[in-house]
């Protein structure tokens, strides 16, 4: 056992240990999913996103989108440097064409003879507005862009603004443009108008854009690129915070599970099968749980796949975006370019060929190309060839002076700068030349090659465009577009400039790489553009329309770097994971512990049954063992007795004796054993039988009357007048608490008293305190504080007819000491073991008084004090008798209690508590009491009864042997004659008679006091039946109803002519039986079966008692006393329910005694006796005083019944 | 001087009786009881005694002599036997019947077999002791004494 409660101890400390890991791990568990949502979203917002935001992205889109503006601006200006070049050009038409193009005809303006020039220039200028509305469209789209990129930013204003403030600039051109022309004053106005309108166009752009802005994700995707991972980070959390719920559900229901399975298993297994499944079902749920982290880690391992494959598909679009909007914008650009190379295309064959003589010559070529080479930024030069049919050769090499050269495949270059057109070869002969006439500065070398006579080994795109005379129709087929070629203008590209240019302007040209390609012959693509080493990764392509039908281009992109990790994904399925595995240890921890403390309660109640069946079995022991020895001792004791009364010398006797006393106090001690073990066990139940309270005290107080008179000690009993004469409750139960804490009392005390007193629990709670010394003089505790724990006196909860006595036992005894007054009422434990060895007993009284007192509702305390002495008080609940209830077992008959009735007492005592207990008992008998407490006064008041014969007489005077101080009542009458010698006569006959009350007298004393004029003297403790005796004695009352001290007389007049039934098969036993009872002068008959006996015994019949053998042949005993009680119940009823009249019967009730004759001690048991419906046992042969005790407990009843 | 010389052998075989066991207390008070109501009580006790036990042996001798013994049989008549001994106060019968009654319960044959012939054997002796004791007390009554009591 103290293993097992080390064990526990130990753990517990580890419960200790395991609890706090238990906390920190939840602490842990809670920073890590607080630091990662801080992580994911935070981080997010701000954090990055911050860092790599749109700033960047911003500011070169802004740029290309100024730059394409300026190119617009560029071409207005270079339109308005063509103006100023072409003097000879009325610039009136130019804004008349500006002017109709807005379908605003100026009002008055003469259409002249210049007619086809106007219609040329219209055309020029319609191209040119074309260009700028595509330059415009390019603004939009940019526009667009840059307003979806400073959306955000709240930056539109500030780039309408920009706009704005470049249209101005427009404007000012315009005006520039007009100054230089020298206009009337209202035409700059126009311009301003015309200007304004754009304005308004650019701005109404920007707005719409505005709104579409916000409908283009697209867009805004690739603008936040940069923001991917973190977007599809908290995407994923979200897609997955239902995954988690699932999981941490899935947890909950698992766990749930298992606690109903094993709460269900519980409320209907049984105990032995429960521990099974209380095993299964943690198992159960153990597997359950199991499965919840490998789901819970599943779902980690499915976000970081989903979210990598998003992140790789982001990637990826981010890729196709960028590639597709690089491919868009070189197409868009050299749309420009082409458009440019379009407008001179047609400049030309305007002023060149519709003009005679041709306006343009190689100078105002050069020059005007020149200065609009920042239109053309992406081509290195522009010539124009004229278009030469074989047999205009000579007439057209005349004309300019030089012959038509071949161009030289071998070492032409444009780069070469030992270049020598005159080294060329003539071309040779063809259908057609197209030799080079004008050209810009930069490729003048290339004057008068033809451009149709070879092919050059360098790469590169020249754009050439065919000019055709005026003449020609929209819808033009080709070969009337041969027909009307007249030359072709050739523009050569720059490719790896245009792009590289292009890159620049656009973000994140170090993250991919740009390669451009010639398709058109899929199975060996030229490059145009690009670095050779490819890029990282998978790749992609889009398509490059440069225009020509014929040919075709793709741009390659790839990453320049490979894929990062996916970080965000890694750590969010990481996170996942630990937490889930946290969870899931939370878990798995919380079944262990809850397995662990259901395991420890089962053992616990286990052991709880165990022990509370060892306890029960005990009890039972106890009780058995206690019962089957009391049976035997019985018989020793009854053998003992016998052996006493049988011829023995005087130490046999003695012998004898000593050992019937160790018997005797062997039974008591057996017999309190038992009733602690029945009371323990439960089966003790009380009695509820109406008793009287005084008359039990007295009892008490005469088994004890010998052992306090010869310690010298006073022992008084009071009750108060306010409890009632008769109660209802379990007077044996109430006898055996007073008298273990009387006997208690006079074991610890030497000197001093014993005091028992009962009150009404209401007296006690109005009680004042009490003026009285105490009854020896000796100090004594202070009971109030008894008093003061009871419950009972606080509250007032009595019921009906309840009545709570207070008993209280005070003594100046030894006392208990402090530290054992707190296991007092501990069975087997006494306040020491020297206890037990100076003044014997077992320390079991006090704990079945304990219990005793609980079972009576009430409540039992002490106070004690070494050397003063001890105070024990209880209170019991009882109930008040009716008054009629008189079938109660007294000592006295109210007959002889009324012969006393109306007598005069004068009690004097110097002790008031002394004369209080004398009055209460005289009270009892009937008798008027008078108390004083001075000598003088006792003196005078007797005097005056005396002299004054009548009413104040007085029959009877009692004083204590020590009334007034040591033996000063011994001393009274001398004193009283004293006083009486002083004239007054006193009649003789009227005197009281004179009792002495002592606690013990010694011979001498006794002589003294018959000297004295005593007429007798009691012995304390007072006792009704004492005083009755004593008082009988003194007064010459009758003495007829005395019972005499002999008991063989007692049974002979108890048996005297009652018909006593002996029923016995054993002729022998039957004949010793009648002869016994007929010696006690009973009328016996004889029966010698139980059938006769039924017969005998039928109502009516004049027995008074039946002796009934118990082993018999046929019909034992006890069945035959049944089948007697059967018939006397039928009666019985009979006479109740009226059908048959008493009168027949001649008793109104049939219970004749039934006695059980056994020789059998063991057998025979009373208990048994009684349920077997017999009365009493007697042993077989007959043993005087038990035959006494047998019979005499019902004729006594009976007599006294026959009375009242 | 014959009477005396009667009473006084007449007490000193009571004595004898009684510290030899064969009598105990019961019959002092079986003679109590017999008083002038009932002068032979104690002869008539006796007699029916005497009857009832040669009753009872013969009963026993014969149901033990059987080849299935009944002893729940045996134990009424040992039982009525130790009664009737108890009784008039035949100690020594009385005790061999406890003995004889154990027996009973162990249904052991052969003990109470030998019980039984100790029984016969003591109720013999008892019988002719009190027989004696009659025969004595007629003489003294015969010549005109009384029976002297021992207490």
């Amino acid at each position: 056992m103290a293993k097992r409660w080390v064990s526990f101890a130990d753990d517990k400390q580890c419960m200790g240990r395991r609890r706090s890991r238990n906390v920190l791990l939840v602490l842990t568990l809670l920073c890590c999913v607080s630091c990662s949502m801080w992580l994911f979203w935070g981080s997010g917002s701000w954090g990055i996103l911050e860092k790599l935001g749109g700033r960047d992205l911003r500011y070169p889109r802004k740029q290309i989108l100024f730059d394409r503006f300026n190119i617009s601006k560029y071409h207005l200006r270079s339109l308005a440097l063509l103006i100023s070049s072409l003097e000879q050009v009325n610039c009136f038409f130019c804004f008349l064409i500006m002017n109709g193009l807005e379908v605003l005809p100026i009002p008055g303006f003469p259409v002249g003879p210049t007619g086809p020039v106007q219609e040329r220039f219209f055309k020029c200028m319609n191209k040119s507005i074309d260009d700028v509305k595509l330059s415009s469209s390019l603004l939009h789209t940019l526009a667009e862009i840059n307003a979806e990129v400073d959306h955000n930013q709240g930056q539109e204003n500030l780039i309408g603004s920009d706009i704005f403030f470049e249209g101005r600039c427009l404007m000012q051109i315009g005006c520039d443009g007009a100054a230089k022309s020298s206009l009337p004053d209202n035409i700059p106005e126009k311009i301003m108008r015309s200007s304004a309108n754009m304005d308004a166009i650019f701005l109404k752009e920007i707005c719409k854009m505005r709104m579409d802005s916000e409908t283009l994700p697209y867009e805004r995707e690739l603008v936040n690129s940069s923001q991917d991972h973190h977007r599809v980070f908290s995407e994923m959390l979200f897609d997955m915070l239902p995954m988690l719920i699932v999981a941490v559900g899935f947890f909950s229901i698992g766990f749930a599970f298992g606690r109903f399975t094993k709460s269900s298993h519980k409320q209907f297994r049984q105990q032995q099968h429960y521990r099974q499944h209380s095993k299964g079902s943690g198992k159960w749920s153990k597997k359950l749980l199991f499965l919840g982290i490998i789901f819970g880690l599943s779902v980690a391992l499915w976000i970081f796949v989903s979210m990598n494959a998003t992140i790789t598909e982001r990637r990826k679009e981010t890729l196709v975006n960028m590639c597709d909007e690089r491919a868009r914008m070189l197409q868009d650009q050299f749309n420009v370019s082409m458009n440019h190379v379009h407008a001179l295309a047609i400049l030309v064959s305007t002023f060149h060929h519709g003009k005679q003589p041709s306006t343009i010559d190689q100078q105002i070529f050069a020059e005007y190309t020149a200065r609009t080479a920042f239109e053309r930024p992406l081509m290195s030069g522009v010539a124009y060839a004229l278009r030469v049919l074989h047999e205009e050769r000579e007439q057209f090499e005349k004309k300019y002076g030089w012959k038509i050269k071949k161009m030289e495949t071998e070492d032409q270059s444009l780069v070469k700068d030992d270049f020598n057109p005159e080294k060329l070869d003539p071309s040779p002969v063809q259908d057609e030349y197209a030799p080079v006439i004008f050209s810009q500065e930069t490729v003048s070398h290339i004057v008068s090659i033809d451009m149709m006579s070879g092919k050059s080994n360098h790469l590169g795109v020249v754009l050439t465009f065919a000019v055709y005379n005026t003449s020609l129709p929209p819808n033009a087929t080709p070969e009337e577009r041969i027909r009307a070629t007249v030359g072709y203008l050739g523009a050569s590209f720059d490719v790896p400039s245009l792009v590289d240019k292009l890159l620049h302007q656009l973000a994140s040209k170090q993250t991919i790489v740009v390669n451009l390609y010639d398709t058109t012959n899929v199975s060996a693509p030229i490059r145009m553009y690009g670095p050779d080493a490819a890029g990282a990764g998978e790749m992609y392509i889009s398509g490059v329309d440069f225009g020509d039908p014929i040919r075709k281009h793709e741009m390659h992109c790839r990453f320049k770097h490979k894929p990062q990790l996916p970080w965000s994904a890694i750590t969010m399925s990481v996170g996942v994971a630990v937490i889930v595995l946290l969870v899931g240890h939370i878990f798995h921890a919380a079944l262990n512990r809850i397995e662990e403390v259901e395991d420890d309660y089962r053992i616990m109640s286990e052991l709880k049954v165990q022990a509370e069946a060892a306890d029960v079995a005990k009890s039972q022991f106890l009780a058995t063992v206690s019962h089957e020895i009391r049976t035997p001792m019985n018989g020793v004791l009854g053998m003992l007795q016998m052996l006493m009364d049988t011829e023995l010398d005087e130490t046999q006797q003695d012998f004898a004796k000593t050992a019937q006393l160790s018997g005797k106090a062997l039974i008591a001690l057996i017999n309190e054993v038992l009733d602690l073990a029945k009371i323990e066990s439960g089966r003790l139940e009380l009695e509820a039988v109406p008793f009287d309270p005084r008359d039990i005290l007295d009892n008490v107080l005469s088994l004890f009357s010998d052992q306090s008179q010869a310690k010298g000690i006073e022992m008084a009993v009071y009750v108060s007048e306010q409890v009632p004469e008769i109660l209802i409750g379990d007077p044996g139960r109430f006898r055996q608490i007073i008298t273990n804490l009387v006997g208690n009392s006079v074991k610890f005390t030497e000197k001093g008293h014993i005091f028992v007193s009962v009150y009404h629990i209401e007296e006690v709670r109005n009680m004042e305190d009490d003026q009285c010394e105490t009854l020896s003089g000796c100090q004594v505790v202070d009971k109030q504080k008894i008093w003061d724990n009871f419950t009972l006196l606080k509250s007032s909860t009595e019921g009906d007819n309840a009545i709570n006595l207070i008993v209280t036992v005070e003594d100046t005894g030894v006392g208990i000491p402090q530290d054992a007054q707190s296991r007092i009422f501990t069975p087997f434990m006494q306040a020491d073991s020297s206890t037990s060895r100076t003044y014997g007993g077992t320390g079991i009284g006090l704990s079945i008084s304990k219990c005793l007192v609980d079972l009576m509702e009430g409540e039992i305390g002490f106070v004690s004090q070494s050397g003063i002495g001890s105070t024990f008080s209880f209170t019991a609940v009882f109930k008040e008798a009716s008054k009629s209830s008189g079938d109660i077992k007294r000592h006295y008959t109210d007959s002889i209690l009324s012969s006393f009735q109306g007598l005069r007492a004068l009690v004097a005592d110097g002790r008031c508590i002394r004369a209080r207990i004398i009055k209460y008992h005289l009270q009892r008998l009937g008798i008027l009491v008078d108390v004083v407490t001075k000598q003088q006064n006792a003196v005078q008041t007797i005097v005056d009864c005396c002299s004054t014969s009548g009413r104040s007489h007085i029959d009877m005077f009692l004083v204590d042997k020590d009334a007034w101080g040591e033996r000063s009542g011994i001393s009274f009458p001398r004193f009283l004659s004293e006083s009486l010698r002083n004239g007054v006569v006193m009649h003789k006959e009227l005197q009281p008679k004179m009792f002495l009350i002592a606690t013990s007298l010694n011979p001498t004393e006794v002589y003294d006091l018959k000297l004295a004029g005593y007429v007798d003297s009691m012995l304390k403790p007072l006792r009704l039946s004492m005083i009755v005796a004593c008082l009988q004695k003194a007064l010459g009352m009758s003495q007829k109803r005395q019972p005499t001290k002999a008991k063989p007389m007692t049974l002979q007049s108890i048996l005297r002519g009652k018909n006593i039934l002996v029923v016995d098969d054993n002729l022998v036993n039957q004949k010793v039986a009648a002869g016994t009872l007929k010696k006690f002068g009973a009328i016996v008959t004889c029966a010698d079966s139980g059938k006769e006996a039924i017969r005998r015994l039928q109502p009516p019949h004049n027995f008074d008692a039946c002796f009934m053998d118990v082993q018999m042949p046929e019909m034992d005993g006890f069945e035959a006393t049944q089948k007697v009680r059967e018939m006397e119940n039928t009666v019985n009823k009979l006479i109740e329910s009226g059908d048959v009249s008493p009168e027949i019967y001649g008793n109104s009730r049939w219970h004749v005694p039934i006695l059980a004759m056994t020789a059998d001690v063991i057998q025979a048991t009373h208990e048994h006796c009684l349920s077997k419906g017999m009365d009493d046992y007697v042993s077989k042969p007959f043993e005087e005083q038990q035959l006494y005790s047998a019979v005499a407990h019902f004729f006594e009843s009976d007599t006294i019944d026959r009375i009242s | 001087m014959e009477i005396g010389k009667l009473q006084r052998r007449y007490l000193d075989f009571t004595s004898t009786l009684f510290h030899e066991g064969f009598l105990d207390n019961q019959f002092t008070q079986l003679q109590q009881l017999q008083d002038e109501s009932s002068p032979e009580f104690v002869l008539e006790v006796v007699t029916l005694f005497f009857e009832d036990s040669e009753k009872l042996l013969d009963e026993l001798s014969r149901t033990l002599d059987q080849q299935a013994v009944d002893f729940k049989k045996v134990d009424a008549h040992v039982h009525q036997l130790k009664g009737s001994s108890a009784s008039i106060g035949a100690q020594r019968v009385k005790n061999v019947c406890v003995a004889f009654r154990n027996f009973c319960e162990e249904m052991n044959q052969e003990g109470c077999l030998r019980c039984l012939r100790q029984v016969r054997n003591e109720y013999f002796l008892v019988k002719n002791k009190l027989e004696t004791l009659f025969a004595l007390e007629q003489q003294i009554v015969a010549a005109g004494g009384s029976v002297p009591m021992m207490w």
